[in-house]
């Protein structure tokens, strides 16, 4: 109930004893705003992979900056977040995941994908993809 | 809600700057901030999942690649499934809003329909591969991929059933505080799938046909 708080901020004493009233969690018009850009933000990555229309380079970032923007429309118009939900701890919560998630994703791949020069000499030439990483790009 | 209630109780008897203050501490609704928390640990699970299959994800052992085995338009019609899903719950919320328990029940179900329809054709890909000899032992990037996007399948078939049971409960109780503050959760739940969904359709889907 409490993330419908912005609906009501200004308003700190009114009664949250009273069961009957609901507060708001997000409107027609958010969902609607939210769902329209969020169909725009798939077609798009969806039509350029399948048609080719540009490098696949280009393609791929492209498609990773439509899924960055696609998540921040999700957050706040189905997820309503904002920095004042639950007195700011939802955003908290969320930076923190995001920090640890970048530390899990960067570093996995970091490191990973250095294992090859890391190497010994003529260590990764025998095996073939057996080896697990030899044959990542 | 008891803790809300508990507050009150004591409230009639302490003075207004303690009951001020209280409330300053406890937000009312540590249930739905609670469920955020556990959302964003789900969130570090399919983290791992991500950066399993990351570096996983070009293992293919002499097994098939992304590029063969993935369907587009099938992930893009899943997509539409979970993303049209997305709204319909929006929907149901506006309903219990207003208190309208069938309303909230009908677009319970239709979500949940949606919900069911995404499932049917995952678990129609995860059929075919394995029949094909292409199972999660096949290759590296076999292994990761069915983790990942099986992870997420099992996250949205225990999503189906706390809707449904959901919809009992409403159609029990109505749309009281207790009901609606669990809407609320079951609705974070699942935007955050569908929130998910975004980064598995991007990176193991699209990016997987690429070159």
């Amino acid at each position: 109930m409490s993330d419908l708080h912005h609906a009501h901020g200004h308003d700190h004493g009114h009664g949250h004893h009273d069961d009957d009233h609901l507060h708001a969690h997000g409107s027609m018009k958010d969902y609607s705003i939210g769902f329209i850009l969020s169909v725009i933000l798939t077609a798009i990555p969806f039509w350029l992979v399948m048609t080719h229309q540009v490098a696949p380079g280009a393609t791929k970032a492209l498609i990773i900056g439509f899924a960055a923007v696609q998540f921040v429309v999700h957050m706040v118009y189905f997820l309503h977040m904002n920095s004042k939900s639950e007195g700011g701890w939802n955003m908290m919560a969320m930076l923190l995941t995001v920090i640890l998630l970048f530390i899990v994703l960067s570093g996995s791949i970091w490191v990973m994908y250095h294992m090859n020069a890391n190497m010994m000499p003529n260590m990764g030439n025998d095996g073939g993809s057996v080896h697990g990483m030899h044959d990542m790009q | 809600m008891s803790e809300i209630n508990a507050t009150h109780a004591g409230a009639a008897s302490a003075d207004p700057s303690s009951r001020f203050y209280v409330r300053e501490h406890h937000p009312e609704n540590g249930t739905l901030l609670g469920f955020w928390i556990y959302l964003m640990s789900d969130c570090l699970i399919f983290a791992c999942l991500f950066a399993a299959y990351a570096v996983l994800g070009r293992n293919y052992a002499g097994g098939p690649s992304g590029a063969e085995i993935f369907e587009l338009p099938t992930v893009a019609l899943n997509t539409a499934f979970l993303l049209v899903s997305s709204i319909t719950y929006g929907f149901a919320m506006l309903a219990a809003q207003k208190k309208n328990v069938k309303g909230t029940q009908v677009w319970l179900a239709v979500t949940g329909i949606l919900g069911a329809c995404f499932l049917f054709l995952e678990l129609q890909e995860f059929a075919h591969l394995i029949h094909e000899g292409n199972g999660p032992w096949r290759s590296g990037f076999l292994t990761s991929f069915f983790s990942l996007v099986g992870t997420h399948g099992l996250h949205v078939t225990f999503g189906i059933v706390w809707l449904v049971t959901l919809m009992v409960q409403l159609g029990k109780h109505g749309i009281n505080a207790a009901n609606y503050r669990r809407l609320a959760c079951l609705s974070m739940f699942w935007h955050f799938l569908d929130v998910v969904w975004i980064g598995v359709f991007t990176f193991v889907y699209l990016m997987g046909v690429l070159p």
